[in-house]
């Protein structure tokens, strides 16, 4: 049988991680998918938009 | 495109995505330091408030628990209008924000679920029992993985994009049977405290350090939210820009 406040501080462990792990995914993500449009912008692939202002490229 | 032409305006002007990054470079940062304050203020009044007579420390675990839960349910809520907004309107950006709410809604839940499980062991004198409060945020947990998972599936986004709105429509039908699970049959779960016709019939003690926290894991919702969007808003546009990069190295070769 454990104690109290090891449920407690278990719950605040398993909250801490979870939030750290989506706060990574995020960040990691973002990251990644910038370093992706960097190198294409760097192969001088761009946007049909960014030439012409109208609209959006799908 | 002049700097001037990318102000929002209108709800409207949102549906332009490059209009939509700009904003959310501008308020992510305002955003995640509000969430980190009120997560400092919530975990303070958390360990520093006093135990409850009868549950003791874990009344601590609720100041998790149930903000998760109330997530839980929030973000099922805000990819159903999101759902809308792809069925009805077809908002451009609103199966970015479907696609990019599940992950987050299942993490929420699934730590709802553990929370709970934490506290039922000490206090119910076990980890889970099958009633219909607990079965049915199951069953949301599953609906977030499987949502995740058709998108996953399916590689064209304008494809996945109809037909995860309407599951998660169908899903919707879920969130008031969690509600009202607790009225409706005879749970182990306790009836609703906080959001009740009636006011809140918790003490002041506990319902400080829980509506900080509320507050604290909303905030952080929406962080991670605008931020995920961001992120599929970019994911699109590799694959398209990707796409365009072939059809021109195709054009060029058969051209000489």
């Amino acid at each position: 049988m454990m104690s109290h406040a090891a449920y407690v501080i278990a719950s605040y462990a398993v909250a801490a991680v979870t939030v750290a792990a989506l706060v990574a995914w995020v960040v990691g993500d973002g990251r990644a998918r910038q370093r992706e449009l960097r190198a294409l912008e760097a192969a001088g692939i761009r946007r049909r938009s960014a030439e012409a202002p109208s609209g959006e490229g799908k | 495109m002049s700097e001037n032409s990318l102000a929002i305006r209108k709800f409207s002007d949102l549906a332009n995505p490059t209009r939509f990054l700009a904003l959310a470079d501008r308020i992510l940062p305002w955003l995640a330091a509000l969430a980190a304050l009120f997560f400092a203020a919530g975990l303070w009044l958390s360990f520093t408030t006093e135990g409850d007579y009868q549950q003791g420390e874990t009344v601590r675990i609720m100041y998790v628990h149930v903000p998760s839960a109330w997530l839980s349910m929030m973000c099922y809520t805000v990819m159903a209008i999101s759902a809308l907004g792809t069925l009805v309107w077809r908002h451009p950006l609103a199966d970015v924000s479907a696609k990019s709410a599940a992950p987050i809604g299942a993490s929420f839940t699934f730590l709802a679920l553990v929370t709970g499980s934490f506290w039922g062991k000490p206090m119910w004198g076990t980890w889970w029992v099958w009633d219909a409060r607990l079965t049915s945020v199951f069953v949301l947990f599953l609906m977030y993985l499987g949502l995740i998972a058709l998108n996953r599936a399916m590689e064209d986004p304008a494809r996945s994009a109809r037909v995860s709105a309407v599951l998660i429509l169908v899903g919707f039908v879920n969130i008031p049977i969690i509600k009202f699970s607790v009225e409706w049959w005879n749970t182990l779960h306790q009836p609703a405290s906080v959001m009740r016709l009636d006011g809140p019939t918790i003490d002041p003690e506990f319902l400080r350090p829980l509506l900080v926290m509320a507050v604290a894991f909303t905030l952080l919702f929406f962080t991670l939210h605008i931020a995920a969007m961001r992120n599929e808003i970019w994911r699109r546009r590799v694959t398209s820009l990707r796409r365009q990069a072939a059809r021109h190295a195709g054009r060029e070769t058969l051209a000489p």
